[in-house]
């Protein structure tokens, strides 16, 4: 479970999170939802400390890890991040991005390692590239090989930041399906997203963000049918 | 023009070579070491050893390379009563010397990386350290391999300046050439010849590597 209690970001004199507060329960998936430039991805990033936050403390199942003493390399072994632009590393094959962390962090052996790493790329149909190099593969493809390499982590927590908007239209559904299909495994999923008709059918819960704060919490079928705030109710009108 | 005359003495000249490689070799290796060193001082966020790292690269940037050698080849027995061979002196004055160009290199190829490369080995649990050897560093090293390559061929280049201190090598000999033989232009140019191949040589060598290198970026 994910308690965020008070969170605020600063960058420089700007504030880019107000006080939020909310929980996340295991094996919930939440879509957060937005437009551009409302925090989203910052709320999303501090969650694994990619940005500390300025106050405000997050629980990840009772261990603070916004406290200074809490070794972080080793709460990010839990938590999967998957980017919007895929971030694989170029200089190593589809195989070598996968098996990297899992023998490096911990310290799986390579027969292993190789085994679930083939088992993940068949997961997610790409068994046949695994000797390739991102260079080779296309934006949906490169998606789906950097959520295989976080599952071979095996993550409690996966965070999904716009896992789709870097994608030519055609390769949206072969990431969306790979991680719809992930939502029944009982993983936690926090995804940041524009596609509402994945929010609206896969997430148990939508948060809707604008300007830094959190101003709306519904299961979706609420949310979109009767959105309880003016600035929701303006956002789904502009895009629905 | 004479070839005839230098001819007896192309055996000597030759082994200025072997010389000359050794130089350039140890000081590419010890500079570029301590220039990836210093590199790392300059992205880390503890401020002294930052101001230290660019103090440094300030300093021998700012100096004539043939003053920091004269330096430590003449100073060093009078300071610290250590007779200095020309071999010590070169290989840690050219060593030094290198290390502030190498890693100004490597500082912008560091920079260079994508910064999601590193969120994304963060964000697996990589530690920094690993991160920085096998994630960002490999990355960073193909995107400056060319400046690199352009620093070796300088640094060979540099060597020249050993004959001032003595030490025998490919300009050393020449010149020893011409003193005994009264003439100066053939071992000069024969020497020049035997640098430009070698400058050659090692970009062939830098194309065979980058080539490899690319192989990840073909499509």
């Amino acid at each position: 479970m994910i308690s965020i209690d008070n969170l605020s970001k600063h960058f420089g004199k700007q504030q880019v999170l107000f006080d939020i507060t909310t929980e996340i329960g295991t094996g919930e998936v939440v879509a957060v939802i937005g437009p551009s430039g409302s925090g989203k991805s910052t709320f999303l990033r501090c969650m694994n400390l990619l940005e500390m936050p300025s106050s405000g403390t997050i629980m990840i199942d009772g261990q603070n890890i916004t406290d200074k003493k809490t070794n972080i390399t080793k709460v990010r072994q839990n938590i999967g991040m998957v980017f919007q632009h895929f971030h694989l590393f170029p200089h190593m094959t589809v195989l070598k991005n996968m098996i990297y962390a899992p023998m490096k962090v911990k310290k799986v052996s390579k027969k292993t390692a190789v085994k679930q790493a083939m088992e993940l790329l068949e997961r997610v149909g790409l068994k046949d590239k695994a000797e390739s190099y991102p260079s080779q593969l296309s934006g949906g493809q490169k998606q789906r090989v950097a959520i295989a390499r976080c599952l071979a982590m095996e993550p409690d927590i996966m965070l999904f930041d716009e896992p789709t908007s870097a994608l030519d239209p055609e390769m949206v559904k072969e990431v969306l399906e790979v991680m719809k299909g992930l939502s029944h495994t009982g993983i936690t999923m926090v995804v940041v997203t524009h596609e509402m008709g994945f929010a609206k059918e896969v997430a148990d819960r939508i948060c809707f963000m604008d300007g830094g704060y959190l101003l709306e919490e519904a299961p979706p079928a609420q949310f979109f049918s009767s959105p309880q705030t003016e600035r929701a109710k303006q956002f789904l009108d502009k895009i629905l | 023009m004479n070839f005839e005359k230098i001819y007896e003495y192309t055996e000597f000249l030759l082994a200025g070579t072997k010389v000359t490689l050794s130089y350039t070799g140890y000081s590419m290796l010890f500079g570029f070491t301590l220039g990836v060193l210093l590199a790392f001082l300059k992205i880390q966020k503890y401020k002294p050893l930052q101001w230290l790292a660019f103090m440094y690269t300030s300093i021998f940037r700012g100096t004539p390379l043939l003053l920091q050698l004269s330096l430590i080849y003449f100073a060093t027995p009078q300071l610290l009563d250590y007779d200095i061979t020309a071999f010590q002196a070169g290989i840690i004055a050219f060593s030094l010397n290198s290390a502030a160009y190498i890693s100004e290199t490597i500082r912008g190829g560091i920079n260079a990386v994508d910064k999601g490369q590193a969120e994304a080995a963060l964000s697996l649990g990589v530690p920094y350290r690993s991160m920085m050897m096998q994630i960002i560093l490999p990355q960073a090293f193909k995107n400056t391999l060319p400046a690199l390559v352009n620093e070796s061929i300088n640094l060979l280049k540099d060597t020249s300046l050993l004959s001032v201190i003595g030490a025998m090598d490919l300009m050393r000999r020449a010149q020893v050439v011409g003193a005994k033989e009264y003439i100066y232009f053939e071992p000069l140019l024969f020497i020049g010849v035997v640098y430009y191949v070698l400058v050659m040589a090692l970009t062939l060598l830098s194309n065979i590597l980058e080539r490899r290198l690319r192989r990840s970026d073909q499509h």
